[in-house]
């Protein structure tokens, strides 16, 4: 460090030095980073416990430097439960893709969340399935082209794209319910003090909470990352509106 | 007057995607596009030292936790 000068931000110690394996510009990483710092910030290393997907996702137990257990496809909400309803002193987490939580684990998705278990779900919605090459997802945008919809996404086959935040708010069981974005900085802030405020709720007992990442990948939509934050603000937007869905009574 | 500050970008750890270069404020990085990194990728760094702010944009938005900022002591 020079002189006369002080450090005022650096890589989370609870991020592992290990490089991640995502494509550049992805926001896994984003919000890997993001979630770390907040565990730094809030303290809880030893109390936290993650269950990774299968997906793009799959290694984060690589790259977060807290307890993980890897859950087979779609099946992270199901698993982050048991692991709950064992160890209700510890914060719980599932980390899960579209295709994952959307998809082949939807069910698991919609009974935990009546359920009202008290974990919290990250939610990353890039729109499509980066892992296995590109294929539409339950959230593919209307109109948008991937290896399963090379025309666009037509909603008389595929219907529209479910919008699970505002999907999950129904339920009274559920206490918090955020979709931000990684896109600008202060987005990614905002997304900071969500994922935040939702293991904090999940610290209170106060039911499930829900962040929504609007996420990208680069690689899939075959794009460079700038355009795909073009793509974001441009057309993912309009349709999954960042913002707070629902959020506990009192606060 | 505003805060005076400086990065360090981990040239191993850039990936090169550009997401600091476009949200500087300042306009003080950009992407090192005649050389690379051992993984084959342009890396970023600091074109222009005098104007960075220390707003940590460039740190918040890069994916790969790759930025370290550094404020000037007042
Ligand atoms: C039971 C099962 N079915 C299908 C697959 C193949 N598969 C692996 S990842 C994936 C989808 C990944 O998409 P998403 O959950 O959106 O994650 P992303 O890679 O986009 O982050 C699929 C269908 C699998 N591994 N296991
Ligand atoms: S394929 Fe897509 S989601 Fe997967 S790491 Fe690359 S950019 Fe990210
Ligand atoms: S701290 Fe702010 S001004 Fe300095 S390089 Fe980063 S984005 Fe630019
Ligand atoms: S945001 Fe990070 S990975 Fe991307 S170019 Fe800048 S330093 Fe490199
Ligand atoms: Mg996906």
């Amino acid at each position: 460090m020079k002189e006369g000068y002080k450090l005022i931000y650096q890589k989370p110690k609870t991020l592992r030095e290990k490089r991640m394996h995502y494509c550049p510009g992805c926001f896994h990483a984003t919000t890997h980073k993001l979630m770390m710092e907040v565990v730094e910030e809030l303290g809880i290393q030893e109390k936290i416990i993650g269950v990774c997907p299968v997906g793009c996702s799959v290694f984060a137990y690589d790259y977060m430097d807290v307890d993980m257990q890897e859950a087979a496809h779609g099946r992270a909400a199901a698993v982050a439960t048991g692991i709950k309803r064992m160890h209700p002193d510890k914060i719980v987490f599932s980390y899960q893709g579209d295709g994952d939580l959307a998809a082949i684990g939807i069910a698991e998705t919609i009974h935990a969340c009546n359920r009202g278990e008290n974990f919290t779900f990250i939610f990353i919605n890039n729109g499509i399935y980066g892992m296995t090459g590109g294929q539409m997802a339950p959230t593919t945008l209307e109109g948008q082209k991937t290896t399963t919809s090379p025309y666009g996404r037509d909603p008389k086959k595929a219907g529209l794209p479910l919008k699970m935040c505002e999907i999950v708010s129904q339920f009274d069981s559920v206490a918090y319910v955020e979709r931000v974005s990684c896109n600008t900085p202060a987005n990614a802030r905002k997304a900071k003090r969500a994922i935040k405020k939702a293991f904090e709720y999940q610290m209170q007992g106060l039911g499930s909470t829900f962040i929504e990442v609007a996420s990208n990948c680069p690689s899939g939509w075959k794009c460079t990352p700038e355009e795909s934050l073009e793509w974001l603000k441009e057309k993912a937007f309009p349709y999954f509106p960042l913002g707070v869905f629902k959020k506990p009574e009192e606060v | 007057m505003p805060a005076k500050g400086y990065v360090e970008i981990s040239v191993e750890g850039c990936k090169g995607c550009g997401l600091c270069v476009i949200n500087c404020p300042t306009d003080c990085l950009a992407l090192k596009t005649s050389e690379t990194n051992s993984y084959g990728l342009h890396y970023a760094y600091m074109t222009d030292e005098d104007n960075c702010i220390a707003c940590q944009n460039c740190a918040v938005i890069c994916p790969d936790a790759a930025i370290t900022v550094y404020k000037k002591a007042s």
